[in-house]
Parts: structure tokens; C-alpha cells; sequence
């Protein structure tokens, strides 16, 4: 993980060398001349080798200083951490929806294979995947904020200002960004529990009398659900990416919406904070489930054995 | 020793003409028994019409505004209605087709061809090359897909060739990975050995005895991810550093619908339709394509 983070902080840092747009240039503005121009440009120390700038830049960044907005001059962290909790609520949320959904669904299809149970699964997890989000949210804010008005087509509402508020605002993102995750959990936790249901200890267990429920799930889901499990990782980063979009859609003040916002007003040292924030939590979390992943299936080990 | 009689031997362009051929015919009897197959093909290849005769299908100009027919509802002359400055919305779906076509394409080809390369080199020469193409691609998978994209644009600046180009570098990681492990299966085969043996490069090695090897995983993989493509694309031409305006493109086109919703709600679905159907029959392709031509990856 150590070196991965190295590189991809690397292709960060170089990324952010290409974007257009001096940023000496557009701090001094009018009053450029050509030696405030280099005066500043030392100051910032842009005058120095890339891999000095590079190394200055993970100390500030090591230290929780991300740089200043180009907008409005405040700290780049503040305006972040302001709103992170808007997204990891609405990613919370989803994650939680898209398990509620696809381990009943995922279950029944497997075990009522060939009946419409087992058809719509199928289908869902086949359509979910290709329904981009943004369309979708549209759809959704249509259909139920805007015609039958049972939720508000967007914004946010503190939980501590008002719980029912905010629950009501919650419903739609949340449910618009879980069915890429609901989709494609549906299908692993379907195809892993068939692979399991063939295996010699589920026949031995029916054999010694257990009921279905039981085999199915205290013997064969355990094992089914260990493929899902890495599946997680891959999760939170669809979470991550599909917060830009619903974020803007639904008008929810959370960082990837401060992204796209920025974006917008070409203020890229809050883009590449926030990108910055979702590789270290994509990284973070795949690290987890690989924990997960060993703990829960004790054949995999990544510690040579000695034998 | 008796003068050895010269055999008509096959070229090297009969040679692989006859393995199109026997590819050709190997699709079609897999169609025959994958009816999938044919469906999406045939809805693909009709996308593929759409874009490339566009300017017969389109009635309007996709770009001519008209301010007096400012979001009016579908009627038999606006099928889908018109957008915030009067277009005419079925048009700019239709030539939308260019667009998310033509980037899939273009992108799949980017990113089959660097990492395809890349996964050739690090898994047959190994060592060192391994070593460094492998770390690199593993930094790309520390970004989740679509925020690379948005980096990679944001630095290069909003456009459609930008936006292609990241859409086709975030890609690299899964050819890379299919081509290293699919080469470091097939070269400890016997007939690689033997190639070697006799005298074969390392470079025609790859050419004409990996490569074969590996093309089924990568004609289902370049499915697949025409899919991811068209979908990575219309997410960053919805938040704006896509295709510019006034390019006709699916993404940018559901933004400004959702400026109307309340007033013209149907104006996203034409575009909402065409991302979804494309996106879907790529994929459903991709699975198609896998259970004919690879049947131990079949999935339950």
C-alpha cells in the first residue's frame, strides 16, 4: 500500500503541474510585473526542481495544509472538512440501502432460481449497472418530489436541525446512488451462493437433517458472502466517483459537489484536495477488506507459511 | 540427398485470413446458440448506423436554435421536444450517437493498445519491467475510475479530445492486467518453449503465439468497456469538463435538461434512453460474447 500511495500521490502531484492556468499569474492578477512576478513565484517556491516542489507539497499536505482556495483565499481544508459530513452521510446511507437490497434479493434469486424472484434479480442487477445515476436522480426527483411531492427534490437539512427533515432529504440521493452497488452485489452474492450450494458440506448438511433456512443461511451464505466482501472496496470507490454526480443533482452540500462547483470556477486545489481525500479512503477501504477478506476466509494468508 | 520438393506453403496473409475466417464463423455459430448475441449485436450495430447516418435521421439541424420554440413538448414535428434554446431534442440525440460511439471507440482503442503492450511486456519479459509497469498500473487503481478521469481533464482542460483520452487511460489498468496474466498462463505452455527453440524472436513469440491466445478475453473486455466508457463519458459531460456546448452530447445534455425539469421533464429522457440503452447493450454484449467464446468464465 506504502508504494502505491507514493505513486499515485506522484501522478497527483504531476497532475496538478499540468493544469493550465498559472497560478502566480492569477494570484497577482493586474498587478503583475515582472519582478513581483518572480518574487512570488519564489515565494511559492514554483522556482525550485519538481521533485523539491514535490516533496514540499506531501510535508504541507502531511501537516493538513491542502493550500488556499483560489476563489475565495480561505484554507482549502476548512471548506473540505465543512463538507465532508454531508457526503459521508449520503455514502453511509447508500451503502447501507444497496446491502438492504441486494442480500434478500441476492439470496431468493439463488435459491428460487428458475421463478420470477430469480428473473428479476437477474434483470436488476443487469439494468442497475446501466442506468447512470444523474439520469436516474432526474427520474426520481420527477416522479417523486416534483409529481406526488412525498420528498423534497433536493438540498439538505442538518440532523440535528430537524431529524424528519433530514431523513426526507436523505431518501432520494441515497437511493440513487446505492443501485450501482445494489446491482452488482446482487449478482456476486447470486453467484456465489449457487457456487456454494453445490458443494460437498451443504449435501452433508441436509443429509444430517438441518432445515433449508439453516443450511442456506448459517452454512452456505458465510462462504457466499466472502467474494461480496472484496467487492465492498470497488464499492466505496462507485460511492465516491457517483457522490460528484448525485451530489450535484440533488443539490447536496457535500465535497463531491464542492468539486463540481470548483471545477466550474477553476479552482483546482480543491479538486485535487477532494480527489486526493477519495484515493486515500478507496485506498483505506480496499485495505480493510483485504483485512476482511483473510480473517473471514482463513485459507487466503498474506504472510509466506513456512513450511 | 534427393532435391526436397518446395510444398506450396500458406503465406502468412492466407494464414490469417483463414483464422478470420474461422473467427467469423465461430461468431456466427456462437450466435445461433447465444441468441443474446445476435440481439445486441444487432442493437449495436443499429446505434453504429444511427451515428454514422446521422444527418439523414436528424430533421433538424442539431445545432440550429430557434427562440421562439423555446422547450416546447413532444409533437409529431419535435419527437422528444425542444431544449432550452429551441433545438430540436430528437436531433441532438441522434448525432449524440456520434459522440458516445466515437469516444468509445476511440478510448477502447487507447486503452487496448497501451495495455495490452504494457501487459505483454511485463508478463513475457518480467523482472524489472514487471516490477515497475505493474506498480504503475496499481497507482492508476488507487483512484476510483471516474476521479481519475475528472483529474486527468481537469489538468488537460475540459474538452471532448481530453475527455476521450482519460476515459481511455483510466481503462489501461484492466487490459494491462488481462494481458499479463493471460501471457504468464499461456507462456508456460510447451509451444512457447518450442518457438523459442527453434529460433522464433520474442517479438514474433507475442505476435503469432500469444496473442492468438489471449484475443477472446480481449474482444469481451473491449465490450465491456465501451460500456464503461459511454457511461464514464456522459458523467463528465454532465458535470460540465466533457464535450462542450453546444456539442450535441448525451451527458451535457441531461445537465441543462435538469435546469428544466419542472418545466420540460421529458427533455432528459431521450438522452437518459440512448445512454442507458447503449451503455446496456454493450455490456449484455460483453456477456454474450463471454459465454460463447470463453465458457469457463460462463457466470451463474
Amino acid at each position: 500500500m506504502i508504494p502505491v500511495a507514493f505513486l499515485a500521490s506522484v501522478m497527483l502531484f504531476l497532475l496538478l503541474k499540468l493544469t493550465p492556468g498559472d497560478p502566480v499569474q492569477v494570484m497577482l492578477g493586474e498587478r503583475a510585473t515582472a519582478q513581483n512576478y518572480e518574487a512570488l513565484r519564489h515565494d511559492l517556491g514554483l522556482d525550485e526542481p519538481y521533485p523539491v516542489q514535490y516533496l514540499r507539497w506531501v510535508g504541507h499536505v502531511l501537516e493538513g495544509d491542502f493550500g488556499k482556495s483560489i476563489r475565495n483565499g480561505g484554507p482549502v481544508k476548512d471548506e473540505v472538512l465543512a463538507r465532508l459530513p454531508a457526503t459521508i452521510q449520503l455514502g453511509v446511507a447508500a451503502l447501507i440501502i444497496s446491502i438492504a437490497i441486494a442480500l434478500p434479493l441476492g439470496i431468493l434469486s439463488a435459491v428460487f432460481r428458475r421463478s420470477p424472484v430469480g428473473f428479476f434479480a437477474t434483470a436488476f442487477s443487469q439494468v442497475g449497472v446501466a442506468v447512470p445515476g444523474f439520469f436516474l436522480g432526474l427520474v426520481l426527483i420527477y416522479v417523486f418530489a416534483l409529481s406526488l411531492r412525498w420528498f423534497p427534490p433536493g438540498s439538505y437539512t442538518a440532523f440535528a436541525d430537524d431529524p424528519g427533515q433530514w431523513l426526507r432529504r436523505l431518501v432520494l440521493p441515497a437511493l440513487t446512488l446505492s443501485l450501482f452497488g445494489a446491482a452488482t452485489q446482487t449478482r456476486f452474492i447470486r453467484s456465489g451462493l449457487l457456487d456454494t450450494l453445490h458443494q460437498d458440506y451443504i449435501r452433508t448438511a441436509r443429509a444430517k437433517g438441518f432445515g433449508e433456512a439453516s443450511v442456506i443461511l448459517k452454512h452456505a451464505l458465510r462462504n457466499a458472502l466472502i467474494p461480496s466482501v472484496t467487492l465492498l472496496g470497488l464499492q466505496i470507490g462507485a460511492i465516491l466517483e457517483g457522490a460528484f454526480i448525485v451530489e450535484t443533482v440533488f443539490a447536496w452540500p457535500g465535497i463531491g459537489r464542492l468539486a463540481v462547483d470548483s471545477l466550474g470556477a477553476r479552482d483546482y486545489p480543491i479538486v485535487q484536495t477532494v480527489v486526493l481525500l477519495a484515493v486515500f479512503v478507496f485506498l483505506l477501504a480496499n485495505l480493510l477488506v483485504d483485512i476482511a477478506y483473510a480473517y473471514l476466509d482463513p485459507r487466503i494468508s498474506y504472510v509466506r507459511s513456512r513450511s | 540427398m534427393s532435391a526436397v520438393v518446395a510444398k506450396p506453403r500458406t503465406t502468412v496473409a492466407e494464414a490469417t485470413l483463414d483464422e478470420q475466417r474461422r473467427r467469423v464463423g465461430q461468431l456466427w455459430k456462437a450466435g445461433l446458440r447465444y441468441p443474446r448475441l445476435l440481439v445486441f449485436g444487432a442493437v449495436i450495430a443499429t446505434l453504429i448506423l444511427v451515428g454514422v447516418f446521422a444527418p439523414l435521421i436528424a430533421p433538424y439541424d442539431p445545432l440550429q436554435t430557434a427562440p421562439s420554440q423555446v422547450l416546447t413538448q413532444p409533437s409529431p414535428a419535435h419527437l422528444l421536444g425542444t431544449d432550452n434554446v429551441g433545438r430540436d431534442q430528437f436531433s441532438r440525440v441522434v448525432y449524440g450517437a456520434r459522440i458516445s460511439l466515437g469516444v468509445a471507440v476511440i478510448a477502447v482503442t487507447i486503452a487496448l493498445s497501451f495495455g495490452v503492450c504494457m501487459g505483454l511486456a511485463a508478463g513475457y519479459v518480467g523482472g524489472w519491467t514487471d516490477q515497475v509497469l505493474s506498480r504503475l498500473v496499481d497507482a492508476m487503481l488507487a483512484f476510483p475510475g471516474v476521479l481519475l478521469a475528472i483529474a486527468i481533464t481537469s489538468a488537460l482542460g475540459p474538452s471532448l479530445r481530453n475527455a476521450m483520452i482519460a476515459v481511455g487511460i483510466i481503462q489501461i489498468p484492466l487490459y494491462f492486467r488481462l494481458a499479463r496474466g493471460q501471457v504468464l498462463q499461456v507462456r508456460e505452455h510447451e509451444f512457447i518453449t518450442a518457438a523459442a527453440v527453434i529460433g522464433a524472436s520474442r517479438f514474433r513469440i507475442l505476435r503469432r503465439h500469444i496473442m492468438p491466445n489471449i484475443a477472446n478475453p480481449l474482444i469481451v473486455a473491449a465490450s465491456i468497456s465501451s460500456s464503461t466508457s459511454i457511461l464514464a463519458l456522459a458523467a463528465l459531460g454532465f458535470i460540465g469538463i466533457g464535450p462542450q456546448p453546444p456539442d450535441p452530447d448525451w451527458g451535457s445534455m441531461i445537465n441543462s435538461a435538469s435546469g428544466a425539469l419542472g418545466r420540460a421533464p421529458w427533455l432528459s429522457f431521450g438522452p437518459g434512453l440512448a445512454i442507458f440503452l447503449t451503455v446496456f447493450s454493450f455490456s449484455m454484449l460483453g456477456d454474450a460474447l463471454r459465454d460463447a467464446l470463453d465458457p469457463r468464465l460462463r457466470i451463474t
